[in-house]
């Protein structure tokens, strides 16, 4: 490939590479030299441009100035590094500061865009009025002093708490529509949604004005923006929403339909919880999109100087709206009040990006402390129960086990009576740990809690799932434990992307309607044959005895 | 429902059927609902702008297209000067933004330290998420004043080339206005570059992240250095990202409405002189006429729109078809 011509020649020309110590290359980082070089061409380029600019040639401008430095710069940056290094090395030391550069000019271009934004800003934002009051009572000569931006604050709340309530419901479904329900229609949809994304915005507005002003009559209002920053924000939350759902490992659902979760089950307890935090970014940043667009409310909202809190009825204004007014005056003052508006519309899209970040930090599936603990609670409650349902009493499993062929000795083939009669034949070092004692007895669900804490517990699992297999006897008295397995571990399987394999063992249960057959298909989740599988039970025992340890404690 | 009694002696490979029972039917109903509502929304934009835009577009015929002047109300207005104007805007913006976008995102993939990377996305982001009011306002009472100094160079020295001609000057003249500079195609088109860059960068950085790490080190393997390496496999791997992420940029650079309308100066004459002061775009041609619009003017307007509508519509799908059949743009995003 492109690779091997492009760099298989520099290598065959130095066989001395041959004979190089064995220590790591370096790749990119800054060397002594390097560094010096950096600086001596950096001081060499401003020695020529100043020569230039003041003595030989007839320039001016800071602008011709600083391009001509940094030319004069990466030329003997370039220089500089061939008398050490090869052609090879001389490109890739030059490429690395341009692309410094590219990014430096990016950002320090956003940061002189909002840095401006507050300095101007500053002077509207030292006068309370400015944030209590509207415009009702300021003329337009008037100073500071008198009027302030309240009603665009109020406005601005209103919409975009309009816009989510139309846009969070209508957006997730569609995302989860598109990830869960796949086919050539919701292909389609995807299609068309990601057209939109780049939707002008103010063909959003145009498109609610024809709807909504003049095919229906409507008034221009709070309610006819709001509508309008939905159509715009839409497809973006879609869109984001869509890619962070993708990002939930297929395991986790593919173990609760396992389990025998339905559709909306395995949705509501495992992916949008596992994919929450990223839900919460999409969500939010769409929101900030919203709040800052300004055209779908020029056209839909109308303008107003006054306070108002009625969306259904007269003309509201937003932020970014009162800027644009604000900013369309020749008078210093309103001008000042534009930027202090558009302080407050930074400051705004400052705080909600900061909480985005802050929430949407995790990668799908990572739980915060206090999410493990909630996840853990929730899984020894689950446990409990299932030592409720194994009661004597309630004789769920005490069947007697089907003799399958397939399946010679195996270690549970008497009923198991007593709470400890099962944990026996487990192996001896199960010992009196209570968790270990569970999860033998209802195999999938303790281990799913175990696989919260270490990667090892899948494979006990598996092994654990052979004696349940052939122990699942009858069809009516292993649905149910089958069901409310399935249940129990569609909650458990929450955190933790280990879950899955425990859950493949779990399916033996699963099994009932092939009673004779399955319990190979169970067990054999990592071994493949019965065997292998009974002698598993003795292994795994005590891998998964301190697992539930480690999180239990 | 579980049915215990069902023959699935054998169940046949793949995903079970979504619909099993009564919850999972109503859900599977429900979501294909929203579904549908949500394409039927993005139908209707194309479809109410259609029928509004009707009247207008049956009254002046073809000529809508080829048409510079606009005074819907003796029927002359088409969007010739207008489509010009977005589409020089657009270019100026693009052809900016590419190159800052390109070196952004091979910088955060590659070469920033580990430690910033997060960081650097996250400011990245930010970027995308600032007001274009605020990119407007930045545009108007900084960059303009401080822009004139450039574009009197470019039009001294490149004149002959047609696009930085500006009429009413000539090289050397010490007493030309700094006036014809501003409120211009290239000024708008700078501030729009600086707020579509964020959106080709992130999708872009997306892309060359996706690189297989197997190759990088193959190519650190074989002797490249860090720029080769960038050269022989993340450029190539990246090459449907970026040309996604481009095009991207261009829609939302044609659309853009506020920044450019608070910017240029608006001109209803084909402006080819990119440098000169006056241009227009069609968004901000609907900006400044729809409130003094008659209900046939509104007509015009919503004709314009559409074309508008129609106009990113093509670039975004064209963006998304060469993004998905290259190898790498399977997962970028906007």
């Amino acid at each position: 490939m492109t690779v091997v011509e492009e760099l298989a020649a520099p290598v065959e020309a130095e066989p001395a590479t041959a004979q190089l110590p064995d220590v790591p290359r370096r790749i990119g980082g800054p060397t002594r030299s390097g560094v010096l070089a950096l600086c001596g061409a950096a001081i060499s380029g401003l020695c020529v441009s100043v020569l230039l600019f003041g003595e030989l040639a007839p320039f001016s401008g800071a602008l011709g100035f600083a391009v001509t430095w940094y030319a004069v710069f990466l030329v003997v940056y370039g220089v500089l590094t061939g008398l050490e290094e090869n052609g090879q090395a001389v490109r890739d030391r030059v490429m690395t500061v341009v692309l410094w550069t590219a990014a430096g000019l990016l950002f320090s271009a956003l940061a002189m865009v909002v840095g401006f934004t507050l300095w101007r800003g500053r002077e509207a934002l030292t006068y309370l009025n400015f944030f209590h009051q509207d415009m009702q009572a300021a003329g337009p000569l008037d100073p500071l002093g008198v009027g302030g931006i309240a009603h665009a604050m109020i406005g601005t709340l209103l919409m975009i708490t309009i816009a989510l309530l139309i846009t969070v419901p209508l957006g997730l479904a569609c995302a989860v529509y598109l990830n869960q329900i796949p086919g050539r229609f919701s292909r389609f949809v995807r299609t068309i949604v990601e057209a939109m994304t780049a939707l002008p915005s103010i063909v959003a507005g145009l498109m609610v004005y024809a709807v909504w002003v003049l095919q229906l009559g409507m008034e221009k209002s709070g309610l006819a923006a709001g509508f309008a920053i939905s159509v715009m924000m839409l497809p973006i939350v879609i869109r984001a929403a869509d890619v962070v759902l993708r990002l939930v490992p297929g395991t986790l659902t593919e173990a609760a339909e396992a389990l025998g979760a339905p559709r909306w089950r395995t949705v509501w307890h495992v992916v949008l919880p596992t994919a929450r935090s990223g839900l919460a970014t999409a969500v939010i940043l769409g929101t900030a999109r919203g709040i800052g667009e300004t055209s779908p409310v020029l056209l839909t909202a109308g303008f107003t100087a006054a306070t108002n809190y009625d969306p259904l009825h007269g003309p509201m204004i937003s932020l970014p709206l009162a800027v644009f007014s604000f900013v369309r005056s020749p008078e210093p003052a309103m001008i000042a009040r534009g930027f202090g508006a558009a302080a407050v519309l930074m400051a705004l899209v400052l705080v909600l990006f900061v909480i985005a970040r802050v929430i949407g930090g995790r990668g799908p599936g990572q739980q915060t402390r206090s999410q493990a603990r909630r996840t853990a609670r929730a899984s020894r409650r689950d446990a409990a129960r299932f030592a409720e349902l194994r009661r004597p009493g309630l004789s769920l499993f005490d069947a007697p086990p089907h003799e399958s062929p397939t399946t010679p000795p195996t270690p549970t083939p008497e009923p198991p009576a007593p709470t400890d009669g099962e944990s026996a034949p487990q192996g001896p070092p199960a010992p009196a740990d209570e968790t270990a004692t569970t999860s033998a007895r209802s195999g999938g669900e303790a281990d799913t809690e175990g696989a919260h804490g270490s990667g090892e517990a899948p494979a006990a699992a598996d092994g654990e799932s052979a004696p349940q297999g052939p122990a699942a006897p009858d069809d009516e008295t292993a649905t149910p434990s089958a069901r409310s397995g399935g249940e129990a571990d569609t909650e458990g399987a929450h955190g933790s992307g280990e879950a899955p394999a425990a859950a493949d063992g779990e399916s033996a249960p699963q099994g009932p309607p092939a009673p004779d057959d399955e319990p190979i298909t169970g067990g054999a989740g990592g071994n493949e044959n019965p065997a292998g599988g009974r002698d598993s039970t003795h292994q795994p025992a005590p891998e998964a005895a301190p697992a539930p340890g480690e999180t239990t404690d | 429902m579980l049915d215990p009694h069902g023959p699935v002696l054998d169940p046949p490979p793949g995903r079970p059927p979504a619909a099993r029972g009564l919850g999972d039917r109503v859900f599977r109903y429900q979501l294909t609902a929203t579904g549908v509502v949500v394409l039927g929304i993005m139908a209707a934009v194309g479809l109410f702008l259609l029928l509004r835009a009707a009247q207008a577009l049956r009254a002046t015929g073809p000529s809508f297209l080829t048409t510079a002047q606009w005074q819907p109300d003796v029927h002359k207005f088409g969007i010739a000067a207008v489509l010009t104007g977005t589409l020089l805007i657009a270019a100026v913006a693009v052809t900016l933004s590419v190159p800052l976008a390109v070196g952004t995102a091979l910088f955060i993939s590659d070469v920033a330290p580990r430690g910033l990377r997060r960081t650097l996305v996250s400011l990245v982001d930010l970027m995308a998420a600032v007001p274009s009011v605020v990119y407007g306002l930045w545009g108007l009472f900084f960059l303009q004043a401080h822009v004139i100094g450039l574009s009197r160079w470019l039009s001294d020295w490149f004149g002959w080339f047609p696009l930085f001609k500006v009429d009413g000057t000539h090289p050397g003249d010490p007493l030309a206005s700094a006036s014809v500079y501003t409120a211009s195609a290239f000024v708008a088109g700078i501030v729009v570059a600086l707020m579509v860059a964020p959106i080709q960068c992130s999708v872009m950085r997306e892309v060359f992240a996706q690189a297989p790490a197997g190759e990088r080190e193959g190519a650190y393997a074989l002797g490249a250095t860090r720029w080769g390496m960038i050269r022989a496999v993340v450029l190539p791997y990246g090459k449907g990202g970026m040309i996604g992420g481009t095009m991207l940029g261009l829609g939302r650079a044609m659309g853009e409405t506020i920044a450019v309308y608070m910017i240029i100066s608006p001109v209803f004459v084909i402006q080819p002189h990119i440098l000169q002061t006056g241009s227009n775009s069609v968004s901000s041609l609907i900006a400044l006429h729809y409130g003094d619009a008659s209900s046939f003017g509104m007509s015009a307007l919503m004709a314009a729109g559409l074309a508008l509508f129609l106009l990113t519509l093509a670039v975004n799908f064209t963006a998304s078809t060469i993004a998905a059949r290259s190898r790498s743009g399977a997962q970028s995003e906007a």
